[in-house]
């Protein structure tokens, strides 16, 4: 399917929830209201046009902006059509929930851990949602654009010498 | 060590130089082996450099067999409590080689999850320079564990020995 094809199709589905399908460099990106990210997913997984099959990855980033500061981004690979996609949801800072998608994709389960590990965004509906890398009582989320680079002093403990 | 042989068939020491010497040349590794420097430690124990020379070929797995660590690669502060678990699970007297850069100081990652230097958490006799250090530095480190034994020094009291990288 070509972008723009994707796009008509995609609109007819999801209307306005879909803010914008945009290629650069060959490479599509859809951007999309974090409400519909579910059924998008699903859509994109089910439809015979599309068939992502694979998530590939979930991750997330920090603009350190006012409004939207937070995106999350599924990157997405059809094996039967060797194809890619990208998919970004916009999250804010005073709402961190986003549908999950681990029902949709089974690989999604770890992968939303790392991103709420990383970030602190929730994953709605996750079935296991805990930390992935960092100790259990960490308090802090360590990709985020105001955490120090060295740490806050005290929040990792040592054991004792 | 001094021994003096009375006559043809015996030999005449103090007790303490012969345990050490009997410590010295069978020090038995357990190798903490984290990340890269692993592999170079797998090299030092490997036939080319063959730690076996120095009688510690016997890599233990179970630290209670075992009294020199080798901590050989990047310790996270989530990993710290393993191996100071570790640690405290080896019968004394115990040495610690911290090898390479970031088991030393933090290395190149200078970050919130990376101890900055193991010696925070646990006492270390030898430091061995390198990213990572050669086999034959590693060796360096391990010879001057024996000679540190061999001047009845006590394990994390006395002056450390740093090996620097050679050329």
């Amino acid at each position: 399917m070509t972008p723009d094809e994707l796009r008509a199709q995609l609109t007819e589905k999801f209307g306005t929830l879909i803010e914008s399908v945009t290629v650069y460099r060959g490479e599509t990106t859809v951007v999309a209201a974090k409400t519909c990210i579910a059924d998008l997913a699903r859509f994109l997984r089910d439809d015979p046009a599309c068939q992502f099959n694979s998530l590939r990855d979930v991750c997330g980033a920090d603009y350190y902006r006012p409004g939207e500061r937070y995106e999350v981004v599924y990157n997405l690979y059809s094996l039967p059509h060797k194809t890619r996609l990208r998919v970004k949801v916009r999250v804010g800072e005073d709402d961190l929930h986003v549908p999950t998608v681990s029902h949709v994709w089974a690989g999604a389960n770890w992968a939303e851990r790392e991103t709420y590990d990383m970030f602190g965004i929730q994953f709605d509906g996750h079935p296991d949602l805990r930390r992935m890398y960092l100790p259990e009582e960490f308090e802090h989320y360590p990709l985020r654009k105001d955490f120090p680079l060295m740490g806050i002093p005290g929040s990792l403990p040592l054991p004792r010498k | 060590m001094a021994m003096n042989s009375a006559s043809e068939g015996f030999l005449t020491t103090r007790l303490d130089e012969i345990i050490g010497w009997a410590r010295r040349n069978s020090l038995w590794p357990m190798p903490m082996g984290i990340s890269c420097c692993a592999i170079e430690m797998m090299a030092f124990a490997g036939p080319r450099y063959d730690v076996a020379r120095f009688g510690s070929e016997a890599f233990r797995f179970s630290p209670r067999q075992c009294d020199l660590m080798i901590v050989a690669g990047t310790v996270t502060y989530k990993m710290s409590h393993v191996v100071r678990k570790i640690y405290d699970q080896m019968p004394d007297p115990k040495w610690v080689i911290a090898m390479g850069a970031c088991t030393s100081t933090g290395g190149m990652y200078r970050s919130y999850s990376v101890v900055q230097g193991i010696d925070q958490f646990i006492p270390v006799d030898v430091y061995v320079a390198g990213c990572p250090p050669r086999p034959d530095n590693l060796l360096k480190g391990l010879m001057e564990v024996q000679k540190k034994i061999a001047r009845g020094e006590k394990p994390g009291q006395a002056e450390k020995v740093y090996i620097t990288e050679t050329a």
